[in-house]
This record gives C-alpha cells, sequence and structure tokens, in this order.
C-alpha cells in the first residue's frame, strides 16, 4: 500500500506518523448503523485507513434520508445502507477491507460480531438497540464509542473503556416508551448527525493512536443553535456493570424491546378470557393453589418450572396465560416472550378474577 | 444560596426555558426537584439525569453552595 501518497497529510503529524498508520490499518471497528451517525463516522474512518470496517444495518435508504446521510446518494434509494455504504466507501478508500452484515443487530449475532472488532460505534435510532450494544459491550469487553441525537442538540461519549463507566451507569433504565421520540417524528438538522458522528470518529482514532484524551467517564452535551459544549463526569457504577456479566450465559434470551417498552405487556380482563376461542390457557401457579379454573381447561405449569416446560405449549395458537392475581403470569410472559412467543396475554386479576366472573355470571 | 438550572433536550421543552435561577436554601437534589416538578408539571412524566457542577450526582446528594444544575434526559436519535 502506498501510505505516503493516501495518507501523506496524516502520516506527517508527528502525533502519528507511519507507526500511527500501521496501527490504524491494523484496527478493526464495527459500526452499529449507517444512518445520520454512521455515515459521518464511516467516512472518515474509511478515509483514514481504518484496515477492517464492518457495518450493520438492516434498513434501506429513502430519499428523505438523503439531507444527512452523506454517503448515499438517488440511485442508492431502496437499496440496503450496509451494501450501499460499502459501494461509496471502497470508492473512497479501496486499499481497506469491509464487512458488511445487512440485517438487524440482535442478541443472536451481536457476541460474535462484536468479538471479532475491537472498537464498536453506535450510531442506532432506538432504545432497545443502544441497550443491546452496551451490554455486549459490557460481555465482550469492547470499548463503546457513542453518539445520539435530539432535534437540535447531541451527546457524545466513550463507554466500557479502561475499566470507566457504561452507557448503564449513566441511564441504568429505559425511559419509558414513547416519551422521546425519533428524528422520523420529530425532524432533525442534516448537520447535526454530521458533527456528532465526527466527534465519534475523533474517539475512535484517539483510541487507536494512543494520543490525546479520550472522552471516557464524561458525557458531553453539544447545542447546536447555541453553539455550546458542556461536559459532565459520569462515575463508573460496579453494581450495573455486575448485572450485566451475571446475564451473560443468557445474554441470547434477553427481549431488549420488551426491556424498553417496545413490546407492551398485553393484558386481558377475565370476561375476555372467557370469550378467546381457540386458545391455550395456562395457569402458572403451584398445584395446591386455589380455586382451580377447570372450567377453561388450562394446561398446568408453575412460573418456577416453566422454561423447562415450553414443549408444553404451542407457538401457533394465542395463549392466555393467569395466575392467582396477575403478577406471576405478567413474569410468565416476559419469559415466553424471550423464547419467541409473541402471541401471548394474561389475565388481570388472575384466578381470583377469573373466578369471580364466573360466580357472578352463573348467579 | 442561587442556583442555575440547565435544561437540555426534551426537558427544555418540557420547562419552555433553557435555564432559569433559583434563590433556595441548603436542599438535597430530590428536595430540588420536587420544587422543579410543582413549577414544570411535565417533569413529573419526564426520565432524566441531574448533575451539579457538572457532575452526575444521585437524588440524595446535598447542595450546599452555589452551583449550576443540569437536567439530562437520554437521546435515542442517531
Amino acid at each position: 500500500m502506498d501510505f505516503n501518497s493516501r495518507y501523506h497529510r496524516q502520516i506527517i503529524l508527528p502525533e502519528i506518523g507511519e507507526e500511527g498508520q500501521k496501527k490504524l490499518n491494523a484496527a478493526k471497528v464495527l459500526v452499529i448503523g449507517a444512518g445520520g451517525l454512521g455515515c459521518p463516522v464511516l467516512q472518515y474512518l474509511s478515509g483514514a485507513g481504518i484496515g477492517t470496517i464492518g457495518i450493520i444495518d438492516f434498513d434501506v435508504v429513502e430519499t428523505s434520508n438523503l439531507h444527512r446521510q452523506v454517503l448515499y446518494g438517488k440511485n442508492d434509494v431502496g437499496t440496503n445502507k450496509a451494501l450501499a455504504a460499502k459501494k461509496r466507501l471502497s470508492d473512497l478508500n479501496p486499499d481497506i477491507v469491509i464487512n458488511v452484515y445487512p440485517e438487524k443487530l440482535t442478541v443472536k449475532n451481536a457476541l460474535t460480531l462484536f468479538a471479532d472488532h475491537d472498537i464498536i460505534v453506535d450510531g442506532s435510532d432506538n432504545f432497545s438497540t443502544r441497550y443491546l450494544v452496551n451490554d455486549a459491550c459490557i460481555i465482550t469487553g469492547k470499548p463503546l464509542v457513542y453518539g445520539a441525537i435530539f432535534k437540535y442538540q447531541g451527546q457524545v461519549s466513550v463507554f466500557n473503556y479502561n475499566n470507566g463507566p457504561s452507557y448503564r451507569c449513566l441511564f441504568p433504565e429505559p425511559p419509558s416508551a414513547g416519551t422521546v421520540p425519533s428524528c422520523s417524528e420529530i425532524g432533525v438538522i442534516g448537520v447535526l448527525p454530521g458533527i456528532i458522528g465526527s466527534f465519534q470518529a475523533n474517539e475512535v482514532l484517539k483510541m487507536i493512536l494512543g494520543i490525546g484524551e479520550v472522552l471516557d467517564g464524561k458525557l458531553m452535551m453539544y447545542d447546536s443553535l447555541s453553539t455550546q459544549f458542556s461536559t459532565f463526569s459520569i462515575q463508573r457504577v460496579a453494581s450495573q456493570i455486575e448485572s450485566v456479566l451475571a446475564t451473560a450465559p443468557r445474554f441470547e434470551k434477553n427481549n431488549y424491546d420488551l426491556f424498553c417498552g417496545v413490546e407492551y405487556i398485553q393484558e386481558i380482563s377475565a370476561e375476555e378470557a372467557y370469550q378467546k376461542e381457540d386458545v391455550q390457557y395456562l395457569d402458572v401457579r403451584e398445584p395446591h393453589e386455589y380455586p382451580k379454573v377447570d372450567s377453561l381447561s388450562p394446561i398446568l405449569i408453575p412460573l418456577g418450572t416453566l422454561e423447562n416446560e415450553l414443549h408444553q405449549l404451542s407457538k401457533e395458537k394465542e395463549l392466555i396465560v393467569f395466575c392467582q392475581s396477575g403478577i406471576r403470569s405478567k413474569k410468565a410472559l416476559q419469559i415466553l416472550s424471550q423464547y419467541g412467543y409473541t402471541r401471548i396475554a394474561h389475565v388481570k386479576g388472575g384466578a381470583i378474577a377469573l373466578n369471580e366472573f364466573q360466580t357472578t355470571k352463573i348467579e | 444560596m442561587q442556583l442555575t438550572i440547565k435544561y437540555f433536550g426534551m426537558i427544555a421543552e418540557a420547562t419552555t426555558m433553557p435555564e432559569e435561577q433559583l434563590q433556595i436554601e441548603h436542599c438535597s437534589v430530590s428536595e430540588l426537584l420536587e420544587k422543579l416538578k410543582i413549577a414544570h408539571p411535565k417533569l413529573n412524566h419526564m426520565d432524566f439525569k441531574v448533575a451539579v457542577d457538572q457532575q452526575l450526582v444521585q437524588e440524595n446528594y446535598t447542595i450546599t453552595k452555589e452551583a449550576e444544575i443540569a437536567l439530562l434526559p437520554p437521546f435515542a436519535g442517531g
């Protein structure tokens, strides 16, 4: 590779030099999302000569993306973003390896994908993915370059770096679903993700080169209307990181959409439960609990053994779950949804409500 | 003591101002938030973290002197 022409302007910086260029060329960086943030990140990382770049995005280019997603043109509309980005970046720099994953990042593919890279850059646009990315970075021990935007403001940080804090140390719980709108709902000015994504790319380069100060343990807020930066220090919360590590063996069972409230707990009344036709009823109480609800002929599996008894339950038929009062049945729904059951609901008030409804009906 | 309260993102939309000044006696962060939620009821339904003088703090943290408080919401957009 002819380092001296392509990378000349950065190699003559004394902090980088040919040594630095070799480090960049040996690095492997995974970019989650090739959208508003991902485009500038990918453009500058490719330009700088990051040797291996992974791009994961399931989405396709739309005309409304073009005002900010600078890698794409009108001929890319309808093409998968990871593929369209690779086409542009291969022209920008044919000397690097670009691996594309035109699919959704999930609990199934995240750990393997992350393990193959040195640094993970989050350019996603929703909380489910952000928590998934954070947890997978903790489990695989990879630094996470975080960026996120809202209207005219942006946030940047580096998590999980040098024993520093993670995203969960800053925001342990996702906000209630629907309270934080997305760019497609409220709009975004094109240059903002350009600025925030460029900050993310800069953090990646500093980490690889070992120069300057990395933005770990800090959250940077940028307001593009007032052109003000504010930086806040964040402490590592060991319990947050430990609880993610504790769930590592069952990471693939996590349901981040449910955690972030994107999927709702479906709750029905006792009356609705009786009106259902062609469904399976599941009683998750212990065998000694009364009243029994024999009229619904429920399958009996106590909550504690549910995970081992799933073969008794069909995914084809809707599944109505109840317990004594409606607490355990909610937990059962979480377990079921982790195992891919989608047509599920639980009965508000549980067996007590079911029994009451039937008694009043008879009277 | 005088506090400067800075609002970010959708918090600033809920309070309809980017910042305000408040004259208040020594108080914990949660006591301060109670006051702010009375003045700006929409804050009751919002998720955010609090920083005192650019340090993220827990709600039991006591503010004892003039300080700059920031209410920081999570952003999702990309």
